[in-house]
């Protein structure tokens, strides 16, 4: 095995998906809408093909913000039909993303023809190519930094994240608990709940260009359920999501050049191997779980 | 309309603001109404129990006089002004199952949460909040509980525990949603305790209620509900079987209930 920067940069990208992912994840598993950000990844391509249709370009920022609004638009659609039509909170969410991620489908094979969106890329992304897109240079002491596009991004989202996080802790910590006492004492739950949806349609959508959704919906939500199951106090639990989460990414990325070799194969995807580990540790977390809570 | 208006006319007392004045409230689900034109006065410091057969609407009248549900129709006016001005003075102690216990947080972060309303957005929690919210622990007993995950606590020490936060708010009206349902008999005598020492301290407390037995014991004044206020009144004039009968129709095993309770009003 040999270690080069691409490796470095794409276990950074990793752990800076995971934290900003798991950051979040642990509010979603705690108001018990897990699949949520699931919904959103998928839910977002009519966003991104409509951004794509109107301006041509496949970077554009038009198709990030298309896509961040038809994120919210489920999480807008899903309370509603839950509320109005009367079906149970999963069966709305998966009403809602799985038309709404037809449509993107009809949309980028019908209307956006042969272009290079294509839905592979969007669902699968490639956290093994981050490195080579190239969005800044860094001169350190001599050495290059070439700072990955991916890695900005998240940077940013982590950031933004953290900010909102920290800023609303007690509210988050009051609304995710106790929705109807936050809101009859004016801290609106349904307020909270938007902007948790708004931050998580933009780090889905930001990760998963980036990485791809499989590793974004793994890392929203494993981390944080292990960590549940590790401690019964919310901030232990968030400290626990990071530190699972960045094992996962470290090790997913060591395990990806290191086992399949083993049995004579190629490397694995290493997005791949993140959300295998992710499982792991999950199990791990689980089968310890019993022991602690005897004592 | 009128038994509110008759009330106000009969009691001197009542020519001060009412505590809690609810107008033409309807609430209405897909064009099904769950309460149908509430109109109820109700006096500053007194014990109110909210009292009506299952699905009589009790904790739609709650939740949307705090207007956590819609309203189709009518208003809420707290000390003659409408709720959304007088939120900090309300207290909510929803129904226990309403929560997730599993939640990681322990007793006094959740006693805690009653002080947030006062600090505002943003805010971080202060040592003089956890303070308060430790008086308010061992004002209903549980000052040694305070680092306990909740899971961890018996269903009686879990609702006293929202008691407590609603006492950490401070506030002077107290909405409670089934504080008695399903707790033990220590912790029913806790919360009996606690609601003297709130009516003697000056504040008004509605609670729903489901045990006619102990109603005319532990409150003073009844709202009878079944969908409309059936009688809203002092609880020595409103406790009476015709009214009941009213209240839950020919429903037996409820009016078995209401016997022994008045069975026991005799005795005492």
């Amino acid at each position: 095995m040999t270690w080069l920067w691409l490796d470095t940069w794409i276990v950074v990208v990793g752990i800076l998906c995971a934290l900003s992912t798991g950051l979040l994840g642990n509010f979603l598993v705690l108001r018990r809408m897990s699949m949520m950000g699931d919904a959103i990844s998928h839910a977002v391509l009519p966003g991104l093909a409509i951004g794509y249709l109107l301006t041509g370009e496949r970077t554009s920022v038009w198709l990030f913000i298309g896509a961040v609004l038809t994120g919210l638009l489920t999480a807008f659609f899903t309370t509603w039909i839950n509320r109005n039509a009367k079906v149970e909170h999963g069966a709305s969410m998966g009403i809602v993303f799985t038309s709404l991620f037809a449509i993107g489908l009809i949309l980028m094979v019908g209307a956006a023809g042969n272009v290079e969106l294509d839905a592979s890329c969007v669902l699968f992304g490639a956290i093994e190519l981050t490195p080579l897109d190239v969005a800044w240079q860094v001169s350190l002491g001599g050495v290059v930094l070439e700072i990955p596009r991916a890695a900005l991004v998240l940077s940013v989202v982590l950031i933004i994240n953290l900010l909102v996080i920290l800023l609303f802790f007690k509210e988050w910590r009051l609304t995710s608990f106790d929705p109807d006492m936050a809101t009859a004492n004016g801290f609106s739950a349904g307020l909270m709940h938007y902007l948790l949806m708004a931050l998580t349609a933009v780090t889905t959508v930001a990760a998963f260009e980036a990485v791809g959704s499989i590793i974004v919906i793994a890392m929203l939500i494993v981390p944080p359920a292990a960590a549940h199951l590790l401690t019964d106090r919310l901030v232990p639990m968030l400290i626990w999501t990071a530190l699972i989460g960045i094992a996962s990414a470290l090790l997913g990325h060591l395990a990806a050049l290191t086992i399949p070799p083993l049995f004579g194969f190629e490397d694995a995807s290493s997005a791949g191997m993140m959300g295998v580990v992710a499982g792991c540790l999950f199990t791990l977390a689980a089968l310890s779980t019993p022991l602690r809570r005897r004592t | 309309m009128s038994n509110a208006t008759q009330d106000h006319r009969a009691r001197p007392s009542a020519s001060t603001p009412s505590a809690i004045s609810i107008r033409d409230l309807t609430v209405a689900y897909q064009q099904k109404p769950v309460i149908w034109d509430i109109d109820l006065e109700l006096p500053k410091g007194a014990l109110i129990a909210v009292v009506g057969p299952n699905g009589a609407g009790k904790s739609t009248l709650l939740k949307s006089a705090l207007e956590l549900i819609p309203r189709t129709a009518g208003e809420v006016l707290v000390d003659g002004a409408p709720f959304r001005k007088q939120r900090h003075r309300v207290a909510y102690v929803p129904q226990r199952e309403s929560v997730d216990w599993d939640f990681p947080v322990n007793a006094l972060e959740v006693v805690t949460m009653g002080t947030y309303r006062r600090l505002g957005w943003f805010r971080p929690v202060t040592r003089a909040c956890r303070e308060r919210a430790r008086n308010a622990l061992a004002q209903v007993g549980l000052a040694d509980y305070a680092t306990r995950q909740i899971s961890k606590l018996s269903g009686g020490q879990q609702q006293r525990v929202f008691l407590a936060r609603a006492l950490a708010q401070d506030a002077d009206i107290y909405f409670m949603d089934e504080p008695f349902a399903a707790v033990d008999a220590s912790t029913e005598q806790a919360i009996v305790e606690l609601l003297h020492t709130l009516r003697s301290a000056g504040k008004t407390c509605l609670v729903v209620h489901h045990d006619l037995a102990t109603v005319p014991r532990y409150f003073n004044w009844l709202v009878l509900l079944n969908m409309r206020v059936v009688k809203s009144g002092p609880m020595d004039e409103t406790f009476t079987a015709e009214n009941l009968r009213k209240t839950y129709g020919g429903k037996l095993s409820l009016m078995s209930d209401a016997i022994s309770a008045f069975s026991q009003q005799a005795k005492s």
